[in-house]
């Protein structure tokens, strides 16, 4: 006898800022509710197990692995995916050659993002650390990290940097 | 100069990029594999379990295979699913497809393959008994034999004999994106979608043992994240199960690899061990080098006669010695298979070569720089296979960069007083000379006989058909460059062809450093054809062919307007397979890479906290995307040396978890510093030599040098996890 | 498969005894979604989510005590100037969990509760004298979390009890440090470690993945408490042994861990600990 599905639960978020109401089974994955019921497949599975980062999206301003979040508990919360990025904000990046296979990086970016957003984060972490959590197998991580210190030297040299 | 950006980087930044399992197909089942629980023995019996209603599923077994059950590859010993026996833990023997993939779980936990076992070979060092013995009368997938002069003689004679044994480990691909396949059947024509290195090795696979002809077959790479070999041929078997599921369903198919099944079933780096004895002179110049390589070849014979031929024409290193033996074999196991993964053999037998010729230095009495500048080879000598080097690349300059560049004496000074006087860090400094041979091996190119298109469209641009694919390495920018430059286009004019064997010629597959030297310059050669077919000289300048392609085609719309090369051997190209004599490579790439490592004597890590690579490849095509490859491939091989280790259970991976199985992270590893030196190649693109595979081959002898240099130990098998190097310093009693 | 969730603690305590004790709450889901895909829920399993709690949320500070509310996450600490000057152990091991993504989701509570024994989290707050709050629809109880755990996997907590809340006495400290030696530098899970700290209560040495389940190193202590001359690593073999119970599994081996942990202890003592290095002071 096949079993029948546990029953859905009705929610409602905010994805890239657009309010979002979704039905989802009780212990499904917000990485598999954002890839096959949103549709919003920037964002990669790489292990499954919170190892490898590429699921990273940002849960209420925090980077978190997408894989270990039931989706349940982003109901009323805010998730910010790969899709809401800017590209202007990632020309550094691509002049580096932060991406190769291309597999890791929507987490790659969605950390370096993040740590554009907070720089206070690099006097206590360094961008070594601050990208730790993102497994990448092709760049050798010089290519990312050299990208995310010339984003922040340039996002430093803004009109209105620090402010 | 800036280099071109990468054609697809703001695609893959954005996640806009949609690989395999990103694709949105309606109607599309999910399809999954259940595998052999035992490393051999026969099959008595497939049980399906009442947990789930069968009725709901697709279920396929080696029965629905209309051609022969076997995976096209060097041999056809492979089944696409196991029909009476099995050979090896996870070997693929039931598929079932189901509309929901959540059922599909439950369905493989449903179904009980019971085995009736065999006695399993499982150590390739160990001679096998007679109830091990599957393949031949010993296992031995493959000998192969390389001589040069009398090296017993030579051994008597020499001033110094060393003898010693390396081990290497197996090694996991660890692309970020899993493997994936996705078929589906449309008016008669089979066509797999997904992750891959080698669409034609997929179109015949399918050809073969689906018993279709070409025209009813098609493969259609996706963008593929990652590959490093392990896509060259597993993507195969996952292509042969997706279509007979489709066939069956009569809907496309989806089958797409967890992380686990991932790292439990697929392909790995061959274990090796090489046994070298090495005789130099009292001035400390090599008179004799003794090599035996042996690989573990695991359960079918996948690629392991190449990877042996790679790996024993790489194990003499880049010297020069007149007599000279190795005798390579592949043995065969119940292992998961091994394959194809960057660098292809030759960094195992480079990895026993460097750590010897420290050994051999010790011997000497002579620092690990100055027994190298004695022997890299020199213009006009040969390698051991007798291939005459004569390219003009000055192997001391490599060498000598790489020491200026790394502070290597100043450092080793340093590294003494710091030693003395530190609780518990100790540093070194290891260095690794070596090549890398690009291109197929021996006659490989000649049998390949890749071809290679590009077409005019009507707009006036050149589409670039081939079947090299992007998988990271940057294929797509380094083509538009190299068409561009050749037909005196702007890379914007250049576009580049989905690889779907529909539309691309066989350019050979995406392996072997190969892309940018070989299949570059077949693309230089038909960018030459179109203008020939244009009827323009030689010397036409952009606007002149963009005119006559527009002209062209708008006289004759109906028109193909084509460019064709085929390859052909470089002058004087000269290989005896019988005999494995003469150009093994076309050319080599030459590198020299300094480690600087410090361990931790608390808890016997080594940390590397500087690494050099200085290489001379012909041509640097792209710096950003050549640099990224070099740093890249150091990284991958800094895993491989110190933490990616394997626990064996049954010949299958008892570690497959990424939170077991340890790649580096961005903490682990130092900036990569690189720096390239260039003498054109003249029959590679631009001048260019493959990268690719190079940097695989020396991070490891160097780090595990620099070991020796800090600890006075002598690490001799990788991965140097710190649970080896205690036993090892316990060993030699100095922990 | 049912995921109940509650708006209040008592509510949630409510549903721990109802379904009883077969339910299982979720925090941070770290622990309990790895691999979720492939594991095998139970048909009638039960889950808590326990995130809507928003009481058990904050961490917050008394005049004798730092509390950590059941949901406090390692980033909430890692964040906290006054966390880092306070507790820096905490601080430390914090940052040695996992990475960033998994420091925003993992909770004090659930490092306690999964009761791993090569849980981060767990030696450097037992290190501080911790004391859990454990909640059941019957009532508080305190337990000193070095009394918690009886063996691999198994503690006091009965099933229908809930973590509520961590109590950590502010207490000034001569030296504390949590050293972890992991299977690589991020993203690792520790093949040894261990938390030290010493105040005026004495000498605290608690070490993760040595036994099966986080455990202090009582033999030790006391030996440091009376100021025993340990002269080589070789010394605290014999006393760690009595505590601890190192295994070989498919990360490491009892002998590298052992040898290891004598090793890290008596590097990091040596320079703080008179009685601890090569002409240890009471010799």
């Amino acid at each position: 006898m096949s079993k029948p599905q546990a029953e859905k639960i009705e929610i409602e978020l905010t994805v890239n800022g657009q309010p979002v109401a979704v039905s989802v089974s009780p212990v499904e994955r917000l990485l598999d509710t954002l890839r096959y019921t949103m549709n919003l497949t920037g964002t990669k599975e790489g292990c499954g197990e919170g190892e490898c980062g590429a699921c990273t999206v940002v849960l209420d301003g925090l980077p978190v692995n997408s894989c270990l979040v039931p989706t349940i508990q982003a109901r009323g919360r805010r998730v910010e995916t790969i899709e809401s990025i800017d590209p202007s904000r990632l020309s550094e990046l691509l002049d580096s050659g932060a991406t190769q296979c291309g597999a890791c990086t929507p987490g790659v970016v969605m950390s370096a993002c993040w740590v554009l957003d907070h720089p206070d984060l690099c006097d206590s972490h360094s961008l070594r650390e601050l990208m730790a959590g993102n497994l990448c197998r092709c760049t050798g991580y010089d290519g990312i990290i050299d990208g995310l210190a010339a984003a922040l030297d340039a996002s430093n040299q803004r009109p209105g940097a620090g402010a | 100069m800036a280099s071109p950006r990468r054609s697809e980087g703001i695609s893959k930044l954005t996640g806009r990029e949609r690989y395999v399992d990103d694709l949105a197909i309606d109607g599309c089942w999910w399809g999954m594999t259940a595998r052999s629980p035992a490393p051999r023995g026969r099959i008595r019996e497939i049980r399906f379990g009442k947990g789930v209603d069968w009725s709901e599923f697709v279920v396929v077994d080696h029965r629905d295979i209309p051609g022969p059950n076997e995976v096209r590859l060097i041999e056809l010993d492979q089944p696409v699913l196991a029909a009476d026996r099995v050979r090896h833990v996870h070997e693929a023997v039931v598929l079932v497809a189901h509309p929901s993939r959540e059922m599909c779980r439950r369905a493989i936990r449903e179904i009980e393959i019971v085995v009736d076992r065999e006695p399993p070979a499982l150590d390739f060092r160990v001679t096998p008994s007679p109830d091990q013995i599957q393949y031949a009368d010993d296992n031995v997938l493959k000998h192969l034999r390389i001589e040069k002069g009398d090296v017993e003689r030579a051994l008597a004679g020499a001033a110094h004999v060393v003898e010693e044994v390396y081990e290497t480990g197996a090694q996991e691909h660890v692309y970020l994106e899993t493997q994936g396949m996705l078929a589906w059947e449309d008016d008669g024509v089979v066509t797999v979608s997904g992750s891959m290195q080698c669409p034609y090795y997929v179109l015949n696979a399918l050809i073969h043992a689906l018993g279709r002809d070409e025209k009813q077959v098609r493969v259609v790479q996706t963008p593929t994240g990652g590959g490093f070999g392990g896509k060259e041929d597993y993507p195969s078997n996952i292509a042969l199960h997706a279509a007979l599921l489709a066939l069956k369903a009569k809907h496309p198919v989806k089958i797409i690899y967890d992380r686990g099944e991932d790292l439990a079933a697929t392909t790995k780096r061959h274990p090796s061990l090489v046994r070298h004895r090495t005789g130099v002179d009292s001035e400390g110049r090599l008179v004799a080098q003794d090599i035996e390589m042996i690989l573990d070849g695991g359960a079918y014979v996948t690629l392991s006669p190449v990877v042996l031929s790679r790996g024993i024409i790489h194990a003499a290193g880049p010297y020069a010695c007149d007599n000279v033996r190795i005798v390579g074999r592949a043995v065969m196991t119940n292992s998961v298979p091994f394959g194809a993964f960057r660098g292809f053999g030759a960094p195992q037998s480079l990895f026993a070569c460097e750590r010897q010729m420290d050994r051999v230095a010790r011997a000497a009495s002579l620092s690990p720089a100055e027994i190298r500048r004695r022997n890299l080879i020199r213009d006009g000598q040969t390698t051991s296979t007798s291939q005459r080097i004569d390219d003009g690349t000055d192997r001391l300059a490599v060498l000598d960069a790489a020491l200026r560049r790394s502070d290597y004496d100043a450092k080793r000074e340093a590294h003494r007083s710091f030693n003395a006087s530190h609780p518990y860090l100790r540093r070194g400094m290891g260095l690794a000379s070596f090549y890398h041979g690009a291109g197929f091996t021996g006659g490989g190119e000649v049998y390949l006989a890749s071809t290679q298109h590009v077409a005019g469209l009507p707009d006036g641009r050149v589409e670039v058909r081939s079947a090299s694919t992007e998988i990271g390495q940057g294929t797509r920018t380094i083509f538009a460059t190299i068409a561009a430059s050749r037909l005196g286009l702007d890379e914007s004019d250049i576009v580049i062809a989905e690889p779907d064997t529909s539309r691309v010629p066989n350019s050979g597959p995406t392996v072997a450093s190969r892309t940018a030297m070989v299949v570059g310059h077949l693309l230089e050669l038909a960018c030459d054809d179109l203008r020939r077919t244009l009827g323009l000289p030689k010397d036409a300048p952009g606007d002149a062919v963009r005119a006559a392609i527009i002209a062209r085609l708008a006289s004759h719309p109906s028109e193909e307007l084509v460019g064709k090369a085929r390859y052909k051997a470089p002058p004087g190209i000269q290989w005896d397979e019988q005999t494995y004599k003469g150009d093994a490579y076309g050319t080599f790439a030459w590198a020299t890479y300094v480690a600087e490592v410090e361990v931790d004597l608390r808890m016997f890590e080594t940390r590397v906290i500087a690494f050099d690579a200085v290489q001379e490849i012909g041509k640097v095509l792209n710096e950003t995307l050549a640099r990224g490859q070099i740093q890249g491939g150091v990284v991958q091989a800094i895993g491989w040396a110190l933490t990616e280790d394997f626990v064996w259970k049954d010949g299958a991976m008892a570690n497959a978890q990424l939170t077991n199985y340890i790649i580096p992270s961005a903490c682990d590893v130092p900036p990569i510093g690189v720096e390239f030196l260039e003498n054109p190649y003249p029959h590679g693109a631009m001048g260019a030599k493959g990268i690719g595979e190079l940097p695989m081959d020396g991070p490891a002898p160097a780090i595990c040098n620099a070991v020796a240099d800090a600890l006075g130990v002598e690490p001799t098998t990788i991965p140097l996890t710190p649970e080896r190097l205690m036993d090892l310093m316990t060993e030699a009693g100095v922990a | 498969m049912k995921l109940l969730t509650p708006g209040t603690v008592p509510e949630a305590t409510a549903m721990l005894r109802d379904s009883g004790g077969r339910a299982k709450p979720i925090a941070g889901a770290t622990d309990v979604f790895v691999h979720w895909p492939v594991r095998v829920p139970a048909d009638d399993e039960i889950f808590i989510d326990l995130s809507g709690l928003a009481e058990l949320r904050p961490h917050r500070w008394t005049d004798d005590e730092l509390i950590l509310g059941a949901l406090t996450t390692y980033w909430d600490v890692i964040t906290d100037p006054r966390a880092a000057e306070e507790f820096a152990i905490l601080v430390q091991a914090a940052r040695t969990v996992g990475s960033i993504q998994i420091q925003t989701r993992g909770t004090w509570a659930g490092n306690i509760a999964n009761a791993s024994p090569a849980a981060d989290g767990v030696p450097a707050l037992m290190a501080r004298d911790a004391v859990v709050e454990l909640t059941s629809a019957e009532g508080v109880e305190q337990v000193p979390l070095d009394a918690f755990y009886l063996g691999y996997k198994r503690f006091v907590m009965k099933p229908d009890q809930l973590i509520t809340a961590i109590r950590l006495p502010r207490r000034p400290h001569h030296f504390e440090s949590f050293i972890k030696v992991g299977t690589r530098r991020a993203q690792a899970i520790t093949k040894v470690g261990v938390a030290i700290a010493h105040s005026d209560a004495g000498w605290r040495i608690v070490a993760n993945s040595m036994a099966p389940t986080v455990r202090r190193c009582r033999a030790l202590e006391e030996a440091l408490d009376d100021q025993a001359p340990l002269r080589s690593p070789n010394d605290f073999t014999p006393l760690l042994t009595r505590d601890l119970a190192p295994i070989d599994d498919i990360r490491s081996t009892a002998a590298y861990r052992l040898g290891v942990l004598a090793r890290v202890l008596y590097h990091e003592l040596a320079p703080v600990c008179g009685s601890v290095g090569p002409s240890g002071a009471a010799s």
